[in-house]
């Protein structure tokens, strides 16, 4: 299991956060309880399973709802 | 090419504008219908585009938000053939989500402020012995890092070799520097101001005390309190509700101007972005000013606070006490001393320290069978003699004859607000020591300050007598005062406290007073940037510095009052703008858009204004 924190361009509209936490949510390997989307700080963390998925993919995810990945971290959990 | 698009909102509001003004222009000035449809059309399809997309994902992932609403609205008005309507509602849609942008990144710039304090960098010595430069992020525990002068300490480690001096103001407060060498501890994000040091790596990243204050700060940011989650459950009904509202509406009516204003007036845009803006504002106000309140629920609390309960020694006190007044009993004074000297030597405790440095150097004996009793002293074994050290109570355990001189000399000492310490050799009282702790500088003024916040219940509690606190108390002008209170006694007040319907902040030492800091509604621990007291506490004084309670509470209460305000003028604009299309004739999609719109801002802006709170 790991952890990841994707830091984004600042979000701006009370939704976004809704879409993002929805969107990373239903990724396959995502582990749904531990979705946190930080509104403020435009951040999205959540633990997830590296065999079947990486970070890379979610970010796909994010970019595709159309808000712009800065950088992401993944630490071992 | 949805992130073109999306990526070039701004200019396309722009371009809208200027169409949207030919548009009209044409109409009034020339009586150009063609250009005017002409333009406006073309606007409206421009504006449209980003937010037509922004609904496409939304509904992707199940959302049913703003965009979907104003999507379906502008796609209607232009059906109506009503492109005046079509192309302001999306121009002011887009131009008012740039507002909100721009006002929003001013909220959030306290914890830029803070986060442009992390350090980058760092001087990591590679396997082949030299030091290079890496960034921050790829420095690992058990590293051995250079920092030379003038550069910021990029992790929380130990001194391996080298001295110098580092300004710890950005974790402790503390603007005099501080001395490093071998051995020493060092925090990330201060600065080294003068010498160079090697240090091994012991935190990292997110794990250093300067790492986890950010962290604290962001998540406090986004903590939501009942009111919000109940918000943000609401809204997520509420808006597929509008739309559903828009649809019946149409059916019954046939009116799609109607249904369409409906669906543009009912989003809930402010009343969302109400609360969060306050807490974000407050919080990175407290942030800026060294007070980190641990998010909306906390502040809601602080602000209804009624009592304070404080810790003395430490908290109200500087904790360093000194001897004050003695009485000998006896000839033998050196002796006396001398085992004193030997078993306070043993202890820890601040009194006990306070007789060692009063006595100074003299022989020190072997204290064997040291036997501690919890709250009275120490007894033990002294060069053959059964010597026993402590407070009144534990002289009565030891069946130790207290003389009429002594008990008077006690009241006395008490009286004059000492800490007691008596020592007995083979059970007759041999010294009578009166320790006494300064208060810290400024505590009176704050208190009253306090006050005049509304806190009407201000009370110390200690372990120390009686006399010493009662003198504190009228000193600094406290409502109560309990001594005699062990750390049970301590936690059991607050619970009564609470019993009898009050809201109790306490404040103290984060280490020693945990249940008394978990029990409250508000626990602060003055610890200096320690780990504990940054855990443990739910308003955090970065530098333990106590006149920054009074700015803490008087924020919590302004941002509670900011909340509400928001709250109302979100709840009040949407009621006005439902009211109005029913029972007036003007209100259109446009008007109820620009409205909307205002009214988002109003509330951002409301919000703005906390970060500029001060207390006066």
């Amino acid at each position: 299991m790991q952890k990841a924190t994707i830091q984004l361009e600042t979000l701006t509209c009370p939704s976004c956060g809704q879409k993002i936490e929805n969107a990373t949510k239903s990724l396959n390997g995502v582990e749904k309880e531990s979705v946190k989307v930080l509104f403020n700080s435009s951040k999205v963390k959540f633990d997830f399973d590296a065999e079947k998925i990486s970070v890379e993919d979610v970010e796909k995810a994010i970019t595709a709802l159309g808000y712009e990945v800065i950088k992401s971290q993944v630490k071992a959990k | 090419m949805q992130r073109f698009i999306l990526s070039k909102k701004n200019q396309i509001a722009f371009i809208s504008a200027i169409l949207i003004v030919i548009g009209f222009t044409g109409e009034m000035a020339f009586h150009n219908e063609t250009v005017a449809i002409g333009s406006l059309a073309i606007a409206s399809i421009l504006g449209v585009a980003p937010i037509a997309i922004q609904a496409y994902q939304a509904l992707k992932v199940k959302v049913v938000s703003i965009d979907v609403l104003v999507t379906i609205a502008v796609v209607g008005a232009f059906f109506i053939k009503n492109f005046e309507e079509s192309a302001i509602v999306t121009f002011l849609f887009l131009f008012g989500a740039f507002l909100e942008q721009r006002t929003l990144n001013k909220t959030r710039s306290a914890i830029k402020e803070l986060m442009e304090m992390a350090p980058e960098s760092a001087l990591k010595r590679m396997e082949n012995g030299k030091f290079e430069e890496v960034e921050v992020d790829e420095v690992d525990v058990g590293d051995i890092l250079l920092v030379k002068t003038g550069a910021k300490v990029p992790v929380d480690g130990t001194v391996l070799s080298g001295e110098g001096h580092i300004n710890e103001a950005s974790i402790t407060g503390e603007s005099v520097p501080v001395s490093k060498r071998k051995d020493a501890g060092v925090y990330a994000g201060t600065i080294l101001e003068n010498g160079t040091l090697q240090i091994i790596a012991n935190r990292v990243g997110e794990d250093t005390t300067f790492g986890r204050i950010i962290e604290l700060v962001e998540e406090a940011q986004d903590s939501k309190s009942e009111a919000e989650r109940f918000i943000d459950r609401f809204s997520k009904y509420y808006t597929p509700a509008v739309l559903v509202l828009g649809i019946i509406v149409w059916l019954f009516s046939r009116n799609i101007e109607l249904a369409i204003t409906i669906l543009v007036l009912g989003c809930p845009g402010a009343l969302v972005i109400g609360v969060p803006v306050s807490n974000v504002a407050g919080i990175g106000n407290g942030a800026r000013h060294g007070i980190l309140l641990k998010g909306s629920e906390v502040i809601g609390d602080f602000s209804r606070v009624d009592a304070f309960v404080f810790d003395k020694t430490g908290t109200l006190t500087i904790g360093n006490p000194q001897v004050a007044e003695k009485e000998i009993y006896t000839a033998d004074v050196d002796e006396v001393l001398a085992y004193l000297a030997s078993v306070e030597h043993e202890s820890d405790h601040p009194l006990a320290k306070a007789v060692v440095e009063h006595i100074g150097d003299t022989k020190l004996y072997l204290v064997e069978k040291t036997e501690v009793v919890k709250g009275g002293g120490i007894a033990a074994q002294v060069d053959g003699h059964r010597v026993a050290v402590g407070n009144v109570a534990l002289m009565k355990r030891e069946n130790v004859h207290l003389s009429e001189k002594a008990r008077n000399d006690i009241i006395r000492f008490e009286k004059n607000g000492n800490s007691l310490v008596l020592i007995s050799v083979d059970n007759e009282l041999k010294a009578l020591i009166g320790i006494r702790d300064q208060i810290r500088p400024g505590v009176k003024e704050n208190l009253q300050k306090l006050k005049k916040l509304g806190v009407k219940n201000l009370v110390v509690l200690s372990g120390d007598n009686q006399g010493t606190v009662d003198l504190v108390a009228c000193e600094l002008g406290l409502t109560e005062a309990h001594g005699h209170m062990l750390p049970e006694d301590k936690s059991a007040y607050i619970e009564e406290l609470k019993t009898k319907g009050h809201i109790v902040a306490f404040v103290g030492d984060g280490v020693n007073d945990s249940p008394s800091l978990a029990l409250a509604q508000i626990g602060i621990a003055m610890g200096s940037g320690t780990d504990v007291a940054i855990e443990t506490s739910d308003v955090v004084l970065m530098n333990s510095d106590f006149s920054r309670l009074p700015h803490a509470l008087g924020l919590a209460k302004a941002t509670a009052n900011n909340m509400r305000q928001n709250i109302i003028i979100a709840v009040g604009v949407v009621l006005i703008l439902l009211a109005s299309l029913f029972f007036s004739e003007w209100m259109n999609m446009s008007i109820g858009m620009l409205v909307h719109e205002a009214s988002i801002l109003a509330v951002i802006l409301n919000g703005m204004r906390l970060l500029s709170y001060k207390l006066r």
